[in-house]
């Protein structure tokens, strides 16, 4: 399978790839690892008629202390975010939640940034960065703004990120409690048919959810049974409301449902124990 | 067209190709190496992973332009002097393969797995290569091959 035509340009620097894309407009997509953008144009489901390789821009590789805050350049690889000792130590889910991407080749190219600007629901970041009321950085060559993730995710495969916009860092708090990420899938290497992210915090947790609707979907009915004293198996019960999962081959609505239950009562448990 | 200049197994080539000229389709066509695969041609089953600058990658999913001066490995680089590589040989010895169709791409991954860790259980393995996917072997022999071949690899003193 060969992608339609397209050219082909190499970003030097940001500020390069911001000029590269107020130049070409619509047209352009940006290519980081390519390993979301790429099987969608063999498939011809994307024909972008110009790309613009972010790809070789390291410095924006990297997981920061920030005081307050962890800052990860958008460009980091899945790789490279799962080795991270600085996330290790204060925000474990997102090092361990990489590690569960795709397999090492996959892991080995595709970034966080990609996997975030995709917007695809059934992908584990985004879920995880929902559950972590994370921020992330947009730049355009008017400015820079700050989007919570709650506000990103906007649609399938649709975000806040505007035409002319670069994701280039993505801020996530530094945890003191408990977490978890529960996936759900069908091969070793494969998506999640559901995902479950738990955050612990002041008297009860931060829910979230992958591939029960068009967007991750933070589960409100679970977090505010959890605030009013339920336990976990009880809060758990509630996963599953106002979702609107797909059905597929690897699964109804209803079995996503059921395993949305499941899961998040894993994961409340095992947050709850960390 | 694009001028793209990169190392192939220790050689320089310098080429012209399209944008979307993927990388597999570049090494087996315009260089003629095809010992790497072309399976799903979806990013799923890993035959036709090579090493790009050490890491297993796989090139259904890599334009050649993406691997403008990179230093590229395939399954034809691996064997030197005529002597195999020990993973070609563990896999022969230990039957890793029935048809042969994956082995390039599960040979490929495992250099990297076992240049990246250090003792590896069965499991270990198992979750390294849950990008390759066999459809004879039932992995038990694949398992064995990468064990025997980094068992190999780690001690020296047996050549
Ligand atoms: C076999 C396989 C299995 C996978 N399994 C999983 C899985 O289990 N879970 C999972 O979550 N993902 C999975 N993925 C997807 C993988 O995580 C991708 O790497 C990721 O979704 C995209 O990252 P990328 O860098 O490759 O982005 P690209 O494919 O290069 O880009 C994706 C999109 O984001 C845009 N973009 C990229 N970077 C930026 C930026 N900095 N600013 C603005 N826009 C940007 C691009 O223009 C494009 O539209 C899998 C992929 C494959 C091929
Ligand atoms: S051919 Fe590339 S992964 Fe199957
Ligand atoms: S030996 Fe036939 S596919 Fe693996």
């Amino acid at each position: 399978m060969i992608p339609a035509e397209f050219d082909y340009d190499v970003a030097e620097s940001g500020d390069h790839a911001l000029q590269l894309l107020e130049q070409h407009g619509d047209e352009a997509k940006l290519l980081a690892g390519g390993h979301s953008l790429l099987p969608l144009m063999k498939l011809r489901l994307a024909t972008p008629s110009m790309l613009i390789d972010i790809g070789r821009l390291n410095d924006m590789s990297y997981v920061r202390d920030d005081g307050d805050a962890l800052a990860i350049g958008a460009l980091t690889r899945h790789e490279d975010v799962e080795g991270s000792d600085v996330l290790e130590q204060h925000c474990a889910i997102v090092a361990h939640t990489a590690g569960e991407i795709g397999d090492l080749q996959v892991r080995h190219f595709g970034t966080i940034g990609g996997s975030l600007a995709h917007g695809d629901p059934a992908s584990d970041l985004p879920t995880v960065m929902l559950a972590l009321d994370a921020q992330m950085v947009l730049r355009s060559s008017s400015g820079e703004r700050t989007v919570g993730a709650n506000e990103f995710f906007t649609g399938l495969f649709e975000t806040a990120l505007g035409p002319t916009e670069l994701l280039t860092e993505i801020r996530v708090p530094k945890l003191t409690g408990g977490w978890s990420y529960q996936k759900f899938h069908h091969r070793a290497q494969d998506w999640a048919i559901v995902g479950v992210a738990a955050v612990q915090s002041n008297g009860g947790a931060s829910v979230a959810l992958t591939n029960m609707g068009e967007v991750p979907l933070r589960a409100s009915g679970v977090e505010q049974a959890l605030t009013s004293g339920s336990d976990a198996a009880t809060a758990a019960q509630e996963a599953a409301q106002n979702t609107s999962p797909p059905s597929d081959p690897f699964g109804s609505a209803d079995y996503r449902r059921d395993l949305a239950r499941v899961l998040t009562r894993r994961a409340l448990q095992e947050a709850m124990g960390r | 067209m694009r001028r793209i200049s990169l190392t192939v197994n220790g050689v320089k080539h310098d080429a012209m190709v399209e944008p979307r000229q993927l990388l597999v389709y570049f090494l087996r066509e315009q260089l003629a190496l095809t010992g790497t695969n072309v399976g799903c041609d979806t990013s799923t089953c890993g035959a036709c992973t090579i090493l790009v600058n050490g890491k297993s990658a796989k090139s259904c999913t890599l334009l050649a332009v993406q691997a403008d001066g990179a230093e590229v490995t395939t399954i034809e680089g691996l064997a030197s002097n005529g002597e195999m590589h020990p993973l070609q040989k563990a896999f022969h010895e230990s039957h890793g393969l029935q048809c042969g169709y994956c082995t390039p791409g599960m040979i490929m991954a495992s250099v990297d797995l076992i240049a990246n860790n250090d003792a590896m259980s069965d499991e270990d393995i198992r979750m390294g290569l849950e990008g390759n996917l066999c459809r004879c072997t039932g992995y038990q022999n694949i398992v064995k091959s990468v064990q025997q071949a980094a068992g190999e690899m780690r001690s020296p003193a047996s050549t």
